[in-house]
């Protein structure tokens, strides 16, 4: 489909390929679907050739990626590295968020680690949804509005 | 290694009952070999009842071997313990310091394709594990169920010739806990019933069934007594008990509701008939728990259980057994094979789990908490039951559903305490059929 002829903004919304949460996958897309967007939902445990094969076939305005095991900065920077070095993928906008180390409050820094890596920006956990979703809508693509 | 000498998991849990123990039990995985078994030595020391728990980490979990090796490599800490490809020799010797007088240890993983993590349990002799063919599948990748299946079937095998070595393979179903929470109890007791009979049909002769903690203690009661039950119906020529999940879900932040809520847990678990207790510590809210934390919460737990009478009043029934049994036989009845039984139940969304993503589950179950803090079907789907909650009542909008996931967090963080209906000596409200 053509992502210009779009009446809502699409975005892929996917854990990383060592996570089998989902609870987080479930309210973050009935948050995104409430405030205007289309979820692509790809679940748990998504490797991450799926997910470049998922991008590059849906063509998303934004890519989501949330993940609570605590291996989130790991996954997540190997991750980044594909996508980024991914042609077809240039300029989408990426964020991650959710609890991303074993660490707890000693990973504070992983937030920095990752937005350098190449995530366009890095929620960590207690981060407001609100100030999430409208990050989200700042980054997309002037859409029509829709009716 | 003289493997007769260590104690079997089973009969350690057995020879708790008899005493009227709880076995408490820890959720607990390091990636370091030594600080894992300074984990199990303080899981051994604590003031309580309590068996060893082997947590594996996530790469092991997905089979990501690669991962493992670059994890090593770059010396990541990983969130539970590579037994797969960590060296044999250093777990075997680990194990032998930490299986002593009468601890035994459990493995547990959360794997839809389980046969190395088997086989490494075979070399080591580790005798107790825990998953299941759905609730090791369903809840947790995009692993397809046949597939997990098959799996579950060649593991199980061969996790079950460790009996020809003399021990005793012991397989847990966690299929009381698909998801953790917002799951209809009647549907983990069918789910757990029928995991323990797929690991009859393939060679296991000593399973526990599981049941976690929900949003009602009145109704997490007659879950029990429910379980117990199907247990008998269906499993009577095995050995079993019944473990109980300490609340799953988001967990109280302060340390008063968080103690309250596993108090409540406790007492459930000893009023419930179940043999062994998985616990929670205060610090779930934030992180994985430090080892003194998780043997706080052990000691905690042993207290708690030690001030607690088993329960004699009558439990109520409003007929979550007549569902489990309904469920139960309408998947006995597509065939004799329990695995194809399985496929062919989450195919025809006989059974149904709700909010599962996963491909293979009809995705039509809907639940949610009533008024009076139970758990109700708002939509069964092809479920062979009835709905008993508020039809379209379901959580649809996301604040619904966090109202819903954090209701119990909720409710212990304003009491700061024990505030489950049966916290005092009250006998439970009977509640109409």
């Amino acid at each position: 489909m053509n992502e210009l002829a779009r009446p809502r903004p699409l975005v892929l919304l996917s854990s990383v390929s060592s996570d089998s949460h989902t609870w987080n996958l479930v309210f973050l897309q009935l948050l995104l679907e409430e405030t205007g967007h289309d979820v692509v939902n790809l679940g748990a445990c998504v490797p991450d050739e799926l997910l470049l094969a998922e991008c590059a076939a849906q063509r998303p305005d934004a890519v989501v990626i949330s993940t609570v095991n605590g291996h989130g900065h790991v996954d997540g920077r190997r991750l980044i590295a594909r996508l980024r070095a991914d042609e077809r993928l240039a300029g989408l906008p990426v964020v991650i968020g959710g609890k991303l180390g074993v660490g707890g409050g000693r990973d504070s820094g992983l937030a920095s680690e990752l937005a350098a890596a190449g995530f366009d920006a890095v929620f960590a956990e207690g981060s407001d949804v609100r100030g999430f979703v409208g990050y989200i809508d700042s980054v997309l693509p002037a859409l029509e509005p829709s009716s | 290694m003289n493997e007769l000498a260590v104690p079997s998991f089973a009969g350690s849990v057995r020879a708790a009952a008899a005493r009227g123990e709880v076995v408490v039990q820890p959720r607990m995985g390091f990636g370091a070999p030594d600080r894992m078994h300074a984990g199990l030595l303080a899981t051994r020391a604590a003031r309580a009842t309590t068996v060893g728990t082997i947590t594996l980490d996530s790469y092991t979990r997905v089979g990501d071997l690669a991962a493992l090796r670059r994890a090593a490599a770059d010396g990541v800490d990983l969130n539970g313990y590579p037994i797969v490809t960590t060296d044999r020799a250093v777990t075997a010797a680990m194990l032998a310091d930490v299986r002593t007088g009468g601890f035994p240890v459990q493995v547990r993983h959360g794997s839809a394709a389980p046969e190395l993590i088997v086989d490494a349990l075979a070399d080591l002799a580790v005798d107790a594990t825990e998953g299941g063919p759905v609730s090791y599948c369903l809840p947790y990748g995009r692993v397809p169920l046949n597939k997990s299946v098959h799996s579950w079937a060649t593991a199980t095998h061969r996790f079950a010739s460790l009996a020809d070595r003399g021990l005793t393979p012991h397989l847990e179903s966690f299929g009381g806990c698909l998801l953790g929470q917002l799951c209809p109890p009647a549907l983990l007791v069918a789910m757990t019933v029928l995991e323990g009979m797929f690991f009859r049909q393939h060679g296991i002769r000593s399973v526990s069934l599981s049941l976690a903690q929900q949003t009602s203690q009145v109704q997490d009661l007659e879950a029990l007594r429910a379980l117990h039950l199907a247990a008998d119906r269906y499993l009577s020529d095995v050995d079993r008990h019944v473990v109980l999940y300490a609340y799953m879900g988001m967990y109280p932040r302060t340390p008063g509701g968080a103690g309250g809520l596993l108090a409540d847990a406790v007492r459930l678990a000893v009023r419930g008939g179940a043999a062994r207790l998985i616990v929670k510590t205060e610090a779930e809210a934030y992180r994985i728990p430090t080892v003194a934390e998780n043997v706080a919460a052990l000691e905690h737990a042993a207290a708690v259980a030690a001030d607690t009478r088993p329960w004699t009043a009558p439990v109520p029934d409003t007929g979550l057994y007549t569902q489990a049994v309904a469920l139960i036989e309408r998947v006995l009845d597509l065939d004799d094979d329990l695995g194809k039984a399985l496929i062919g139940a989450f195919a025809a969304g006989y059974l149904d789990v709700p909010y599962c993503l996963h491909a293979d589950n009809a995705g039509r179950a809907r639940s949610h908490v009533d008024d009076e803090g139970w758990l109700r079907w708002s939509s069964v789907g092809a479920m062979p039951i009835e709905p008993d909650g508020t039809p379209g009542h379901g959580p649809v909008r996301s604040a619904d559903l966090l109202a819903a996931l954090s209701y119990t967090q909720r409710r212990y963080d304003e009491s700061e305490e024990s505030c489950g209906e049966l916290a005092g000596r009250r006998a439970p409200a009977l509640r109409p059929a």
